[in-house]
């Protein structure tokens, strides 16, 4: 049963608060004392904000910030954050709330939770401890914390929001055309956490425990709607472990998820510009790109259904897929659209 | 898209109860009995709604006509209000402002602070209006309980304001200005929804004390609707300027005359600086580091700009620097960022950052009717309101002279000393000095020699005794200030307040603040610190601008030492970094009249 955004919320909203009037799902009567007087939450802010880090990396251009935040889960620095263009960069810049500067390297992607492990080279850091903890309940009070609008440098500390769980649901979002991979559940919020900057930070519950990592600014597919949402920690940390493991596949960088086509024996015309128009100019002889058809001058227009618009958009779209997934491209030729059947994506055959 | 999960197994009682219990009270079933919460919960919201209530008495709808309107808050039983400069800049001088008391009262502009996004208004018609205090927002920490009360999207048709409740999101932010103005200092960031028409609206906390004014959002792509992030000028920086706005100032912000910037290991370092700086003339040179500002530290550029742009120019602060390992204190004059003629443009719109306004922009057509923004002035402020260059209101200029005239008055009785002034006593140093202040002539005779300075002329020419800077010249203008009244002694005007001790900036405690006289007369500019008890414990003496200044400061005397009502029992005079002397003073003769050659009769004597 499909319903709209506002519906899903308000209903979780009303829940929540009938919820909290009957006491319903909620621990303790603590959890339900307004927050005047003695019940703020500074101290929880302070200790949590100590393992919310600072990162700077590409971007800068209108609507792609060079920053966003990362939740710190090993007293050696390693970072998790969301997989995004600021990792598109050689140097990656971590700020710790003490204003400590570290260069921070990419261990690794889950490009289908859209997770990145960061490493920095640290000792004795304040950490989260990630576990595969139960979601926690609807109407749970949380506290958002994340550098949003880059407004903390250096020693700053990161800012803090506070609201409730409105929903547990599974996630159907885009960012301008492109689909978030992830469909699992997301906690919804009633905290507006979808802001610049916030993406990477630490969502957690009043007594400072780690709930969920903020998602990317990603819209609702269907209601356009901006969605103030966040992957479990349950969610995190397995896709945390899988890329550490090495079960996801493991580019050496974020800049690496692209994909590059050669392997599939697909040669395009010189990448020179901004947007080069994706045009096919020759193939290897053999490969799977020739076996399926493709031919000098083709343009491809999408991939796997994706319309793509330039060389890097069909790399990046290649990227994405698991390894092993089905290339499918399609292209205009003479004026007619052809589907091309190129076979398994092979494995960890990015290159930068 | 989002939906609910078709698998809610543990979720799915609880939504069935959930809706049986709407359904329940929606039949008017009591669900809950008193006795299920928790005494302490519904004492603390009682507490809650109750601080609201009365903190909503303060809460100022402003009302600009076309041009729209925003927010403010009382700070005073007579009427005074805060709000933002972007607020009343379309309002012009009268405005009409509502009360949660459902009433609609008249208000003129008193003071413009157009660089910190800052106006102060003076509602009119009661000197019993409901007012809010001003906490010190420096102890405000991140996770507080904050409310705003305000005019959101000029809802407040009936005047009662909307509350949005929320938690201090950060301390200590700053926002990069719109040009040179609308620069958000050391301000709090909220998560208390901050929406158009919230502008100039209080932040208050837990207890109903004002700890900001709300005057900005972090809006981006969403429009300018709320995101979850707002910002307020502190309450300690509306403190700070709130002398300067209730003498009808058009008040400039601060600048050291010097730029920093960080270094490679963090530090912050001085990047450029003007040799016309005070800073300079005290011995701030490129590369030097700074550690601390008015008594804050200096880690981050940031934490530079923070505590500068909290600052009134013209306030002397402390400033330590580090050079070569070796740790310096100064005291700085911090000088003014704009020209009078700039800020006057800005206010009128003319100035293409007064352009850029925030949150409450009103629509671009509407700044083509303010090229000419003298429409007759409503009955109501008539009588309230004069123009004059460098001001935003004169006539709350006069009001706070005035005020400060009446202390003086009252402090000492001169009715019987309009003759020759005579101090006599002994300097640090054991020696005699001898003092004589008259109309026509000043004298001091020192160890080193007799200095005088003719009365009757300019002041300038002489700032004797040599190396003082000008001693003679300030107390001859104390001297005359005191006899004819501020109005008398050339042109001088109420300046504002600053700190009696630039040292105690920093403290957590808010530092005591003396009002300060300005005047320009006989050639030189002086500065005239008077205590609440109307007595003048400093005079700053320009001879030329953009020099160091004669710095007197006059220190009471001990009880028993015996001197007449008003004479100062000790005066410390200094000259750029140097002291020139302690004057103790063990002697004061006053003549009654202006004497008539050397021969005056004997006066009022005491030793």
């Amino acid at each position: 049963m499909r319903g709209s955004i506002p519906a899903v919320v308000m209903m979780a909203v009303k829940t929540m608060a009938v919820a909290m009037v009957v006491g319903l799902s909620l621990p303790s009567a603590t959890m339900l004392a307004p927050v005047a007087v003695a019940a703020a939450p500074g101290e929880t802010i302070a200790a949590a904000a100590r393992k919310v880090v600072k990162l700077y990396g590409a971007g800068g251009v209108r609507g792609l910030e060079a920053y966003q935040s990362g939740i710190l889960v090993s007293p050696d620095g390693r970072i998790v954050t969301v997989m995004s263009t600021v990792l598109d960069a050689d140097e990656i810049t971590c700020v710790l709330d003490d204003g400590r500067r570290y260069p921070a390297t990419v261990v690794g992607v889950d490009p289908r939770r859209e997770l990145a492990v960061l490493s920095i080279d640290g000792e004795d850091l304040p950490a989260f401890v990630l576990d595969e903890a139960d979601p926690v309940p609807l109407g749970t009070r949380i506290l958002a914390l994340s550098n949003l609008f880059g407004v903390a440098v250096g020693d700053e500390r990161v800012s803090a929001q506070h609201g409730v769980i409105a929903g547990l649901v599974p996630l159907e979002a885009r960012r301008g055309a492109y689909e978030a991979p992830y469909r699992g559940d997301v906690y919804i919020l009633d905290c507006t956490t979808n802001n610049p900057g916030s993406p990477g930070g630490a969502l957690v519950d009043w007594r400072g425990r780690l709930v969920g990592m903020l998602g990317k600014e990603l819209r609702a597919t269907s209601t356009g709607i901006w969605l103030n949402y966040a992957l479990p920690v349950a969610e995190v940390a397995r896709g945390a472990s899988e890329v550490v493991s090495g079960a996801v596949s493991q580019p050496a960088s974020a800049a690496a998820v692209a994909f590059d086509p050669a392997a599939l024996g697909a040669v395009f015309v010189p990448d020179v510009l901004d947007k080069t128009p994706p045009f096919i100019e020759s193939t290897r002889a053999g490969s799977a790109a020739a076996k399926a058809g493709l031919v000098p001058d083709d343009l491809v227009v999408a991939v796997n259904g994706r319309a793509v618009s330039s060389r890097a958009a069909v790399r990046e779209a290649i990227g994405r897929l698991g390894d092993g997934d089905p290339v499918r491209l399609t292209v205009i030729r003479g004026g007619a659209i052809v589907e091309c059947d190129l076979g398994p994506k092979p494995l960890a055959a990015g290159t930068p | 898209m989002l939906r609910l999960s078709c698998r809610p197994v543990r979720r799915r009682p609880t939504l069935f109860v959930a809706l049986a219990a709407v359904v329940a009270s929606l039949a008017g079933i009591p669900l809950v009995q008193a006795q299920d919460v928790a005494a302490s919960v519904r004492q603390a919201e009682r507490t809650r709604i109750a601080t609201i209530a009365n903190a909503s008495q303060a809460a100022v709808a402003i009302f600009a006509g076309e041009a729209g309107g925003g927010s403010g808050v009382l700070v005073s039983p007579d009427g005074y209000a805060l709000t933002n400069f972007h607020v009343v800049q379309p309002a012009g001088v009268a405005m009409k402002c509502g009360l949660a008391d459902g009433r609609l009262y008249d208000a003129v502009l008193v003071g413009l602070d157009p660089t910190g996004d800052v106006a102060l208004v003076k509602l009119l018609g009661r000197d019993d209006f409901p007012s809010a205090e001003l906490a010190d927002s420096d102890l405000v920490e991140v996770g507080d309980f904050c409310f705003a009360a305000g005019n959101p999207f000029l809802l407040a048709t009936d005047f009662q304001p909307s509350i949005s409740a929320g938690i201090v999101s950060g301390v200590h932010r700053y926002q990069f200005p719109a040009g040179t103005i609308l620069e958000y200092a050391d301000c709090l960031q909220v998560d208390a929804a901050i929406n158009p028409g919230n502008s100039g609206g209080a932040l208050f906390d837990a207890r109903g004390r004002v700890i900001g004014v709300n005057g900005r959002a972090s809006f981006e792509k969403r429009g300018r609707v709320n995101v979850g992030v707002g910002y307020a000028i502190s309450a300690n920086q509306l403190r700070n300027f709130l002398g300067f706005l209730k003498g009808g100032r058009l008040v400039d912000h601060a600048t050291l005359g010097a730029t920093v910037a960080t270094a490679e290991d963090g530090r912050v370092m001085v990047s450029d600086i003007l040799e016309s700086s005070d800073a300079y003339r005290r011995g701030l040179r490129y590369d030097d580091e700074i550690v601390s500002l008015a008594g804050r530290n200096v880690r981050t550029v940031n934490a530079f700009k923070n505590v500068l742009g909290t600052l009134p120019a013209g306030w002397r602060v402390p400033l330590v620097f580090r050079r070569a390992g070796r740790r310096m204190e100064i005291v700085v004059r911090l000088s003014a960022v704009h020209r009078q003629a700039e800020l006057a443009k800005i206010v009128a719109g003319e100035h293409p950052a007064g352009k850029d306004r925030g949150p409450d922009e009103a629509p671009e057509d509407k700044q083509a009717d303010r090229k000419e923004p003298v429409p007759p002035l409503p009955e109501a402020v008539r009588g309230l309101y004069a123009s004059r260059s460098g001001f935003t209101n004169h006539h709350f200029n006069l009001v706070e002279r005035d005020r400060v005239a009446r202390a003086l008055a009252q402090r000492v009785d001169v009715g019987g000393r309009r003759g020759t002034w005579r101090f006599a006593g002994r300097l640090a140093s054991g020696e005699p000095f001898r003092i004589e202040l008259s109309d026509t002539k000043g004298l001091i005779d020192l160890p080193t020699g007799t200095s005088t300075v003719d009365a009757t002329g300019e002041l300038d020419a002489n700032p004797s005794p040599p190396g003082s800077g000008g001693m003679l010249a300030a107390l001859l203008l104390w001297r005359r200030l005191l006899l004819d009244g501020p109005p008398q002694l050339g042109r001088t005007d109420y300046w504002g307040k600053q700190p009696l001790d630039p040292m105690a900036l920093g403290e957590l405690s808010s530092p005591v603040m003396i009002d300060v006289l300005e005047t320009a007369v006989a050639g030189v500019e002086a500065h005239f610190a008077v205590a609440a008890d109307g007595a003048v414990i400093r005079i700053d003496l320009w001879p030329a601008p953009d020099a160091d200044p004669c710095e007197v400061v006059l220190v009471s005397p001990a009880p028993e030492a015996g001197l007449a009502d008003g004479v100062p029992g000790m005066i410390e005079v200094r000259h750029g970094d140097k002291a020139f002397g302690t004057f103790i003073i063990q002697e004061a003769v006053f003549d009654p009249a202006p004497a008539e050659g050397e021969a005056a009769s004997a006066g009022e004597v005491t030793s």
